[in-house]
């Protein structure tokens, strides 16, 4: 999977928790929890939702390499080519 | 004959707007279907029935703002005959044109729903662009632009998957009527109730660590969030220590029939609803955990139930991912207390006379003193202390 898709399913994970957010808005290293106000459950909720689109179980004790949507993908990637 | 009225769903309600029946005169009807929607402040409520019987005739048809109270249909018990004269005030709308059948009811946001009323859409009429198909207000107005013809496999569509509200801008209008009706609801609280104020700080480290290891062995989709914890742990408290557990009435302190716990839900794009979990004390974590996560959707979809919009008898607030470490909430009358959870921190903490790093959280509750003293509020709270301890127990 390439880096383009990963993109593309944090970003369909993202906004199936919080539909007002505009992708375009996003910047790569910022810290997008707060920049978009997601409490506790819409996180996991986002957890949730990149299991469904890449089968990816992330436990609770990596939640902090999903904080910007650059390491959020660097991470999925690695756990994808594993 | 049972008399169907405009039920108050919550203390801040004068009136609301019926959307749609989802029943028609002649259905059968059982205590706790959904029979109508109806329009408030707080966004689309789905209105259950609490009598089994026949919905023998609707007084007020769809559209019609009524106040809380209003009869707005007759419910026909087994063995009366149909059409038996009205038992108390016939309202003038009496006649009204029967209502669409139930089977075909769209999923829509609030909004959307609005606007539908306003701009005389029939939703099943509107095919849905949102998320899982629902309907937004764009599909509205342009079903009206254009005339949209009838989407027959929408509209026909057995279990539709429902919208998220805030996919739609909720409207300045929504945000401004629920920002009043919040304003009103807490403004007479405050003039009305005398709050007592009290707070604890609790050694979470325990639970956290159980609750760690638990959701390691777990799939993500059963992850339990703190949260669940602390409803439970009140809920369990409330049991133990009733008299927060409840109403203020006209004649004084009136029990909770169950510990139904409100949880105030913060709506994306702004407004605030409070419904409730009901029985909580008799449910497992899992459980708790797996009704809040629909809650928390469905208040977003604007797909609440009337029951859970009446029924809460205390309420929690958990400010904790905001990063304040402690809230002094507001109670929502006619409830008696309302608990409030701070953040999960770690702070420098004397165990057997050391000091080790340990994760605290600050809870408060807010208690009307009418009904409940310093002791009593004070007991409750270390009661919630100790079912935090508990948790991991069981």
């Amino acid at each position: 999977m390439t880096r383009d898709e990963i993109r593309t399913a944090v970003f369909d994970a993202l906004t199936s928790v919080a539909p007002e957010i505009d992708p375009v808005r996003l910047q790569p290293g910022t810290a997008f929890r707060q920049e978009f106000d997601l409490d506790s459950m819409d996180f996991l909720n986002f957890v949730i939702a990149l299991h469904g689109r890449l089968g990816v179980n992330v436990p609770e004790a990596d939640y902090n390499q999903l904080a910007t949507l650059d390491g959020a993908i660097d991470y999925l990637a690695s756990r994808l080519s594993t | 004959m049972i008399e169907f009225r405009m039920p108050a769903l919550g203390a801040d309600m004068e009136a609301g707007t019926l959307i749609e029946w989802l029943k028609k005169p002649g259905d059968t009807v059982a205590r706790g279907d959904i029979i109508a929607i109806v329009d408030t402040e707080k966004g689309a409520i789905e209105i259950e029935v609490f009598d089994d019987g026949v919905l023998d005739r609707v007084l007020v048809g769809p559209g019609q703002k009524t106040p809380v109270g209003t009869v707005l249909a007759v419910i026909r018990q087994s063995g009366e005959p149909a059409g038996a004269p009205a038992p108390a005030e016939a309202s003038p709308a009496a006649s009204v044109a029967p209502p669409e059948p139930a089977a075909a009811r769209p999923r829509a946001s609030p909004a959307a729903r609005k606007a539908a009323e306003q701009l005389h859409v029939d939703l099943a009429s509107v095919a849905g662009s949102g998320p899982g198909g629902a309907i937004t207000v764009g599909d509205v107005e342009r079903a009206t632009r254009a005339e949209h013809p009838i989407d027959v496999e929408r509209a026909t569509r057995a279990e539709p998957v429902p919208a998220r509200g805030p996919a739609v801008p909720a409207g300045a209008d929504r945000l401004s009527a629920m920002r009043g009706a919040m304003a009103a609801a807490m403004a007479r609280s405050k003039r009305e109730i005398p709050h007592l104020y009290l707070s604890t700080t609790v050694d979470l480290t325990q639970a956290l660590t159980w609750l760690r290891a638990e959701n390691e062995r777990r799939p993500v989709t059963e992850r339990l969030l703190p949260v669940v914890l602390f409803i439970k742990a009140v809920a369990r408290a409330c049991a133990e220590v009733p008299a927060v557990n409840g109403f203020w009435t006209d004649h004084g302190f009136a029990h909770g029939s169950g510990v139904h716990v409100g949880c105030a839900i913060a709506l994306r794009g702004g407004g605030l609803v409070a419904p409730a979990l009901h029985d909580v004390d008799r449910k497992s974590h899992d459980v708790v955990g797996r009704e809040l996560g629909d809650l928390v959707k469905r208040a977003r979809a604007g797909t609440l139930r009337s029951s859970e919009m009446s029924d809460a008898t205390i309420t929690v607030t958990n400010l904790g991912d905001l990063g304040v470490d402690a809230a002094y909430a507001i109670i929502y009358p006619p409830q008696v207390a309302i608990v409030g959870f701070g953040r999960s921190v770690e702070r420098p903490w004397v165990v057997d006379g050391r000091i080790e790093p340990r994760s605290v959280v600050t809870i408060s509750v807010s208690a009307d003193h009418r009904a409940v003293d310093g002791r009593g509020a004070g007991s409750f709270l270390t009661a919630v202390e100790r079912a935090l301890g508990a948790a991991v127990q069981s």
